[in-house]
């Protein structure tokens, strides 16, 4: 028995000597490793790397888990489960000799390690992990992954993952002195199509010496890269834009109705807001408490209660407070102001003066990527959202009976009650309408902001610049007005920042309204100074 | 309509009445013992200025609101910024006293390691500039402000809004650090004013005199304006700015002119405030304030002076009590204010006397005219 297996060993040691005979670098570095010296070490490492053997990216690996050993001057590799393997074959090698060692490294090598795996796995038959590989020669511009990188761009399909080891090889032909002025001038091509910041900062480091030509075509790239880059940022400002005016939208189109038909200014609107919020809270509370598989409906469920509860708050406002205040506009703002007051501290009586927690659908959570742009799901759903309501309130304004009344009552309230219209009613269905759509917006906002009593505070005063800028003579101008101001915000923002860019944009509407004092789409005619 | 004496019974009984405050609080203060049922304690002496102080506040608001019809929602802004110019002034009396000892720079300056003192604090250690900037400041922000929003005809809940977006941007602007006030935490820690120590007692019985001084000086002024043909004028455009434009007058000369009074009146009540409670900071600003002054005018009797200087101290004594002993009702009392007098008591609650007043007048055989205000329209 032992002399077979003497001779089974001998066999073995042969086929290594053997192969070693005719092999490759891979071959020839090995027994390096087994010297215990970090430089060989090193040396062995990159030579092993950039042998392209079938068995280099095992060895890469091993020698970074300590699993690398060396026994007389043969490698061998320990899989983590435990099964020894001859580094040279890729074999199961017997009893393990008895004096094996971990081949040691230090922060030096473990960096060359780092370096040599990245090139190593741009040929990983995982498309994710070729992709990492590529992204990580991008950053490190290591010259010695070139040759593995030609290998990969050479056999890759998946079109994304090709880009990208082509970027990355940009990246190392761009920095190297001995590159023909061609490969390079490519080079800044494929770098100028990858149009980032990152190629920005790359093509800013190509080395003095470089010729005139490539000098001017790197600017040039940079340069366009730049402008590129500036205009999918103003992009996303402007998207961040009509985002917040949609959220403003929503949150002052209801004033902006009850504000039309009544010519009041009902403080208490930023509070119909809050009271959808805390619907929204209270249903998802009872559907986690009683049908947790319906919480992805929540939204949906909530919307029309808010509009109910917001509504029939504001129908009863209407029918106890504001009807006897008709024609005194400046009472009604401190009545409706005394209100909000009660409502706040209602709401924080029984639920607390803290934020409350409204949970987010999974299918609100995420982001759809356009170009370089990222539009977070609940942001576009609130913009869809608000064009929902604002189309809806469009057609009831334009194609229902009381559409039809509200608007006369607008324009004229004694010639409409004149034609049999009873004022009193419609101001009652009006400001409940307005109010609903107040809490439907509040159902929005839940999803984007802090639920908490002081919701509608914070909203009131943007509400009534988005009314008086859009003026009351119909609802485009509140669409109007809110896309400006929100839009107008965020371009401002970048410059002036978040306060001073508030700042500024009070002061132009200020401004405007000395212009216009009845706002961009103002109501003409007699009945105007009624 | 003919023209009002300048001290009729009402004048004459508000007047008397500060005139006894001014002396009798002093005097309760230093004579009497402190267990005793009439002794004024000492930390009732400033709380009793600051309630005088806004009482001047709302004299400001009832002028423009009474009596011309203008709806300030931004007198808090005004307010506020007779404060500052106070509280500058007393921030530089600090003078090496800081905590980080500074000879020049207020505390705040050296923790944001400003090296200079920003042109705008130049000359408020001079106690008579600050005192000019206590009244030109608010005065030439209300007069920039009117001079637009009149001469293009911005009236009713649209002026409402554009004076509370005004305070608005003010209050934003103030929180922030780079505008040089202090920032979040506004100008505090003051020590003395004009060399007296305002912790002392007597400095504070001083200043409570001044309040009610300054108060009874504020009375007089809009109670001369109103009584002038100018007053006759303003009543007019309150009650029909059309028209008063139809007879000839320059309606947005007088609006102007009253609402520029109104803000320096209401920057020397900011500045009376100050330093009797010892800190001025952006929440001064905020539009809810500025609400809350129109409700302590509504409450006491609109277009009636006095009515705002009642409404002033029975809403701000309520205010105290309510925060001391029933805290989370407070907002339910001061919302359900606005909409009880709005609703039930339009003319506050001097109005309402008046009005009782008159109604017993006549049962009697009558001797004179009543004199009471026409119910204002819009």
């Amino acid at each position: 028995m032992i002399s077979l297996r003497n001779i089974l060993q001998a066999f073995v040691l042969l086929l290594g000597m053997a192969t070693c005979a005719y092999a490759g670098p891979y071959e020839d570095a090995l027994p390096k490793f087994a010297a215990d010296s970090y430089s060989d070490t090193e040396a062995a490492l990159g030579a092993v790397a950039g042998s392209g053997h079938p068995l280099s990216l095992s060895v890469v690996e091993a020698l970074r888990d300590g699993r690398l050993l060396a026994a007389n001057g043969q490698i061998f590799i320990r899989e983590p489960s435990g099964n020894l393997l001859n580094a040279v074959t890729g074999q199961a090698f017997g009893p393990a000799p008895q004096n094996l060692k971990a081949v040691r490294i230090n922060n030096r090598v473990r960096r060359a390690v780092e370096a040599a795996m990245g090139g190593l796995t741009l040929l990983s038959s995982d498309a994710g992990a070729r992709m990492d590989a590529a992204r990580a020669v991008f950053r490190s511009r290591d010259a010695a992954a070139l040759p593995t990188l030609q290998q990969a761009i050479a056999k890759e399909t998946h079109a994304d993952v090709k880009q990208a080891l082509e970027s990355a090889r940009a990246a190392i032909l761009l920095n190297q002195a001995d590159v023909s002025p061609t490969d390079r001038l490519a080079a800044i091509a494929s770098l100028r199509s990858r149009g980032d910041q990152e190629a920005v900062a790359l093509l800013s480091t190509l080395p003095a010496g470089a010729p005139p030509e490539v000098a001017e075509a790197a600017s040039q790239a940079a340069a366009a890269i730049r402008s590129r880059l500036e205009l999918w940022n103003a992009a996303q400002n402007v998207w961040y834009g009509i985002s917040l005016g949609s959220v403003l939208l929503l949150a002052a189109i209801g004033l902006a109705i009850t504000f039309g038909t009544m010519g009041v200014i009902n403080m208490a609107h930023g509070e119909m807001v809050m009271i959808g919020a805390y619907t929204t809270f209270v249903v998802q509370e009872l559907i986690r408490a009683y049908a947790p598989g319906m919480f992805g409906a929540s939204l949906f469920i909530a919307l029309p209660l808010a509009f109910l509860v917001a509504g029939s708050i504001g129908v009863l406002i209407e029918r106890t407070v504001i009807r006897f205040l008709y024609g005194r506009p400046l009472e009604t703002l401190l009545a409706t102001w005394g209100l909000s007051l009660i409502l706040q501290q209602t709401v924080r009586t029984i639920f607390g003066p803290t934020n409350r927690e409204v949970g987010t659908p999974a299918w609100m959570s995420g982001a759809l990527e356009v170009g370089s742009l990222s539009l977070t799901y609940n942001r576009v759903a609130i913009v869809v959202f608000a064009a929902t309501v604002f189309v809806t309130l469009l057609l009831v304004l334009r194609y229902t009976s009381l559409g039809l009344y509200v608007r006369a009552v607008t324009q004229n309230r004694r010639m409409a009650g004149s034609m049999g219209i009873r004022t009193n009613r419609i101001d009652a269905l009006a400001f409940g309408l307005g109010s609903g759509v107040a809490g439907i917006a509040g159902v929005a906002l839940s999803q984007i902001d802090n639920v908490s009593p002081n919701l509608g505070q914070s909203y009131i005063i943007d509400s009534f610049m988005v009314v008086v800028f859009g003026g009351v003579g119909n609802l485009w101008g509140t669409l109007v007005g809110a896309m400006t101001l929100g839009v107008a915000n965020k371009l401002l923002e970048p410059y002036a920042g978040a306060v001073l860019g508030k700042i500024v944009l009070l002061i132009a509407i200020i401004l405007f309204i000395q212009r216009r004092p009845r706002g961009l789409f103002a109501l003409k005619g007699r009945a105007v100074e009624a | 309509m003919k023209t009002q004496s300048l001290l009729d019974r009402q004048a004459v009984i508000v007047l008397s009445l500060l005139g006894l405050a001014a002396v009798l609080v002093p005097v309760l203060n230093v004579m009497t013992a402190p267990g005793s049922a009439l002794h004024i304690s000492d930390h009732l002496v400033p709380l009793l200025g600051k309630y005088l102080s806004f009482a001047l506040l709302a004299l400001s608001v009832d002028l423009i609101w009474g009596f011309c019809g203008i709806l300030s929602l931004g007198h808090g802004a005004f307010f506020a910024l007779g404060g500052y110019a106070m509280g500058m002034y007393l921030m530089r009396q600090i003078g090496p006293r800081g905590v980080y000892a500074d000879p020049i720079l207020p505390d705040f300056m050296v923790f944001l390691n400003w090296k200079d003192l920003p042109w705008f604090w130049y000359g408020f250690d001079w106690f008579p500039y600050a005192a000019i900037m206590v009244l030109l400041v608010p005065g030439a922000l209300a007069f920039v402000f009117g001079w637009f929003a009149f001469r293009s005809r911005v009236t009713g809940v649209y002026l409402s809004i554009i004076t509370q977006a005004m305070t608005f941007a003010l209050m934003l602007a103030f929180f922030r650090n780079d505008m040089g006030f202090g920032g979040n935490n506004g100008l505090t820690d003051f020590k003395e004013i004009l060399g007296f120590p305002l912790q002392s007692e007597s400095t504070r019985i001083v200043l409570f005199v001044l309040s009610a001084v300054a108060l009874a000086a504020g009375y007089l002024l809009c109670r001369w304006i109103v009584t002038s043909k100018l007053g006759k004028v303003l009543v007019a455009v309150r009650d029909a700015e059309s028209r008063t434009r139809f007879l000839g007058y320059r309606v947005e000369h007088y609006k102007l002119a009253v609402f520029t009074v109104s803000a320096m009146l209401a920057g020397l009540a900011g500045a009376l405030y100050v330093p009797q409670v010892g800190i001025i900071n952006p929440g001064e600003f905020a539009p809810a304030n500025s609400i809350e002054v129109v409700i302590w005018v509504a409450v006491g009797g609109r277009g009636t002076l006095a009515g705002a200087i009642l409404g002033a101290l029975v809403v701000n004594a309520g205010k105290t009590w309510f925060t001391g002993a029933l805290p989370e009702f407070w907002l339910f009392a001061l919302g359900g204010l606005f909409v009880f007098v709005t609703l039930l008591m339009p003319r506050g609650i001097l109005g309402t006397a008046q009005d009782a007043w008159t109604r017993a007048r006549a049962r009697l055989p009558s001797r004179s005219a009543p004199n009471a205000l026409p119910h204002a329209a819009e």
